[in-house]
């Protein structure tokens, strides 16, 4: 069952499939299922009345936002609720002919793992430390083939043959954290489909991995269902990845199913105001360039906000008899940019690329070589008093808006903090300025008493937001501040960032490995890879005309979120990202950058 | 690894050192005068004062000091004010009671500690549960002689199934061992509780759980080695802890171990004896930390010793 790239042929091919539509035998059948949590005002539904048939050979997407129940219908089907905080409350799963709710434990343990099999989201945490890789396959086929172990080695080395590991018999040997990320995900793809199972539930499967490397993945995952027909319940909130893997799609929110349909036509012709809200909230490559660039070409330059010259950060590792430094990391690697007034300069990149720690290094958050000038004052050289002066025009809002709150303090306390650290206006009057910044941010002032943990994601990065903006800073650092939001969510946040732009003028230093969430908010772009700048220009020339390979590879990396332009092939990568470390003496190469015109600078 | 352990073992010796200047300083400091205790109460100024010259301690605390780190870098720990015998051989006629003593109790903690957290996490909230940690928590509270005197008036004195004090067979060891180990066995048992709930909430015990293991297997060969790492730091630790219990109960058993003689010896201000106890004792602590971190990495692949 190969998938054709052109639309038309994608759909008569997949009208021959036995799908969940009346007439195939489903391999899977979910009838009416209810899964409640108790809490503490009683039992709450948290997936209810859900129905849905799952066709042999066909991938089923359940998508839809954080909390809307798509993970709970996964583990309902495993048998592995989270006890006893939810449980079952109703309906039925039904598999060849069997009652999934009505099976004991010692009936159901014998499914899990070989008829029905499950890959999570995050594959750094979803293999055991302490025990090899090839222990923890072999356990798998042990377990439910009875064959000895010699027989069940050899279906292990086979299983991470088929999922493309390079010398899967020395691999066998390996502990997890010897792998990388992706290396790690084909494992438990392989853990999964070793025994061939009837249905492969994936759980977010790609979310945690590098963009480039989540093709990969979803390549692979198609490729062994072509080959074992298996059947394929894929749960995302990436619309990109639907369109990129699903046969059908069910769109799932607060608990039910808002919509269901083959991918081509929820797409197309979307019914649910739900689902049309979703797929608008989507950012897209392409459409970033609708945006009006702030400056006109040939307007005088402002001095920079921010000027970054040679930033280099290095880690020094250390070993040996004496325990002296013998290695170091070299995280940033003589870096060179510079942020106007009112302007937005993303940095993109894969993890381990270094830009994480560029915004540390800027923000002062680590010790660094080179320099790096905020409004015309060089940081090194300063004294701790001016530093901290300095410090005031810098801000940073962080990724996970659960973690970089203290849920110990009221927020609108959280929010006075800066002001009250850096002794800006006096106790009543911060009061006023806070109570101002949480209704310029989307917040209620009345709200200022409250805890973090009475706010959704969302507004915690308001609240996150509104923190940065306390002490009118002249540059906000915003690292992967919208990447743990949900795509309405993020959609907001990020026209909120706009608007505060172009009200205040603050220039950002944006870092994202969404390529699609840069072309929508940038000016600038600059590409980081083992912790250089490969390329870097306007937000056009990088994405209308890519000219190095490793920017043109993380565009095409990401999934498009539309099923008439699914890709036959994803681009690979040769070999993981080598290491950053190095001993003493060995530094890198530095990468020379070309002008190939209107500041559009290529590493040669 | 081995630059690991060379390493270690230089710390080691800078350890030992410092505990030694820092015993004798306070021993030197001690209003209580040795050589009153030698020479008994009717004694004369000048036995007095001929006993004190022998012995080298009308010297100053350097002298002194350096005499007695020149013998230990012989490998010479001194001789006994009141016993007449060499130190060292006093301390090995005595060792290895205390040694079988402490293996005894380590594996009184390790049994009974890891088995009651193990089980308290797997039946969380249960009224067994409940129990455990209060036991624990006693375990934990108890003072060592009032559980040794406690276990001996039962087992011994009641109910005659081990002996009431005294050294010989394995009868003898089992109420000192239980009494020595039934604090760390309480630590133990929260501790592997903690950690065990914590594992037990780790994404690849489900993902053990969805490869349709059992849960014995998902919880002995997933949970526990993963588990079980706090606690094996804590082995090295404690080691530091007996040293203090063993005195009270090779007491309170009649037990032939160094802790008797260091009780006998803090009586009578034997110096030497003193000092000696005290060195083997923080090269037993600095050994069995030294221990603990060198099997870390057989459990847990991912430490790796440099």
């Amino acid at each position: 069952m190969r998938r054709a790239a052109e639309p038309g042929a994608g759909t008569a091919e997949r009208a021959k499939l036995p799908s969940g539509a009346p007439g195939g035998e489903p391999v899977l059948a979910v009838e009416d299922l209810t899964v409640v949590v108790g809490g503490a005002e009683g039992p709450r539904p948290v997936v209810s009345g859900l129905s849905f048939a799952l066709g042999r050979g066909e991938t089923l997407c359940i998508a839809g936002e954080s909390g809307s129940g798509k993970s709970m219908t996964a583990l309902a089907i495993m048998g592995l609720l989270p006890r006893p905080a939810a449980r079952l409350a109703g309906g039925a799963i039904r598999l060849g002919g069997r009652d999934l709710t009505k099976l004991g434990e010692g009936a159901m343990r014998r499914i899990r793992g070989d008829r029905i099999a499950m890959i999570f989201q995050e594959p750094m945490t979803s293999l055991n430390p302490v025990l090899t890789i090839g222990r923890q396959l072999v356990e798998a086929i042990e377990t439910h083939t009875g064959v000895g172990r010699g027989e069940a080695r050899m279906g292990a080395v086979e299983a991470l043959r088929a999922v493309r590991i390079p010398e899967a018999e020395s691999r066998m040997g390996h502990y997890p954290h010897e792998l990388s990320g992706g290396m790690r995900q084909r494992v438990m793809i392989a853990m999964a489909l070793a025994l061939r199972p009837d249905v492969l539930i994936a759980d977010e499967p790609t979310t945690a991995l590098d963009v480039t490397v989540q093709g990969e993945v979803l390549e692979l995952l198609r490729d062994l269902q072509r080959a074992f027909g298996t059947s394929i319940i894929l749960i995302t909130h990436d619309m990109g990845v639907v369109a990129e893997m699903a046969d059908r799609v069910i769109v799932m929110r607060e608990a039910r199913m808002v919509e269901e349909g083959p991918a081509g036509e929820l797409f197309a012709r979307p019914k649910a105001p739900y689902t049309k809200a979703l797929l608008a909230a989507v950012p897209r490559i392409g459409t970033g360039a609708a945006r009006p660039h702030p400056r006109p070409a040939g307007e005088r330059k402002p001095a920079p906000v921010a000027l970054v010259k040679d930033l280099t950060v290095r880690f020094d590792l250390r070993g040996g008899f004496l325990n002296r430094v013998n290695r170091r990391v070299h995280a940033v690697e003589g870096i060179s940019f510079e942020i106007a007034p009112n302007e937005t300069l993303s940095l993109v990149g894969e993890s381990g690329c270094g830009k994480s720690t560029t915004a540390k290094a800027i923000a002062g958050l680590v010790p660094y070589a080179g320099d790096v000038v905020i409004a015309g004052r060089n940081l090194a050289g300063l004294d701790r008093r001016q530093a901290k002066a300095v410090r005031r025009d810098v801000q940073m809002i962080f990724q996970d808006p659960f973690a970089s709150l203290d849920p110990r303090m009221r927020v609108g306390d959280l929010v006075a903090e800066p002001m009250a650290i850096h002794g800006v206006a006096a106790r009543a009057e911060r009061r006023d300025r806070v109570a101002a910044l949480f209704g310029r941010v989307g917040l209620s002032p009345d709200q200022m008493e409250r805890y973090p943990h009475e706010f959704s994601g969302g507004q915690r990065q308001r609240i996150c937001i509104a923190r940065a903006l306390a002490l009118r800073p002249k540059l906000i650092v915003a690292d992967e501040s919208v990447s743990a939001l949900d795509v309405s969510v993020q959609a907001r946040v990020l026209a909120l960032l706009r608007e505060l732009q172009a009200e205040f003028g603050i220039a950002y230093l944006f870092i994202s490995h969404d390529m699609a969430v840069v072309e929508n908010i940038s000016d600038r772009v600059a590409v980081m890879y083992l912790g250089q700048i490969v390329e870097t220009g306007t937000r056009d020339q990088i994405f209308s005309n890519p000219q190095h390979p490793y920017t043109r590879r993380l565009i095409e990396a990401v999934p498009v979120p539309d099923p008439a332009r699914r890709r036959r092939a994803f681009p690979r990568m040769d070999r993981d990202m080598p290491s950053p470390v190095r001993p003493l003496g060995d530094e890198p190469a530095r990468l020379a950058l070309r002008d190939i015109g209107d500041a559009h600078l290529v590493a040669a | 690894m081995i630059a690991y352990l060379a390493r270690r073992l230089g710390q080691a010796v800078l350890i030992l050192f410092g505990v030694s200047v820092i015993t004798f300083a306070l021993l030197y400091l001690l209003p209580a005068d040795p050589v009153r205790q030698i020479a008994g109460r009717s004694a004369t100024p000048e036995t007095v004062a001929n006993i004190r010259r022998e012995l080298g301690l009308d010297q100053p605390f350097l002298v002194q000091y350096g005499r007695y780190l020149a013998g230990l870098l012989q490998g010479d720990l001194g001789r006994s004010y009141l016993q007449r015998s060499e130190v060292s051989e006093l301390i090995a006629a005595r060792l290895p009671a205390s040694l079988l003593l402490m293996a005894g109790a380590i594996a009184c903690e390790l049994v009974f500690g890891l088995t009651m957290g193990l089980i308290a996490a797997v039946k969380r909230g249960s009224a067994l549960d409940q129990g455990l940690m209060v036991a624990s928590f006693v375990g934990v509270s108890a003072p060592q002689f009032v559980v040794g005197l406690l276990l001996l008036y039962v087992f011994a004195v009641r109910l005659g199934w081990f002996p009431i004090g005294g050294y010989g067979s394995w009868r003898h060891l089992v109420l000192p061992s239980v009494t020595l180990g039934i604090l760390g066995a309480g630590w133990y048992a929260r501790m592997m509780r903690s950690s065990m709930l914590d594992v037990l909430r780790q994404d690849y015990v489900r993902t053990a759980r969805a490869k349709g293991l059992s849960r014995a297997v998902v919880l002995l060969r997933h949970a526990l080695p993963n588990a079980i790492l706090p606690v094996i730091a804590m082995v090295g630790i404690d080691i530091g802890l007996f040293m203090s219990g063993i005195v009270v109960v090779e007491s309170v058993f009649g037990w032939p171990g160094i802790g008797q003689l260091a009780w006998q010896a803090i009586q009578r201000v034997d110096i030497p004896i003193i000092m000696g106890v005290t060195l083997v004792s923080a090269c037993a602590i600095v050994l069995g930390n030294l221990l603990a971190d060198t099997l870390a990495p057989f459990i847990d692949p991912r430490i790796k010793l440099q």
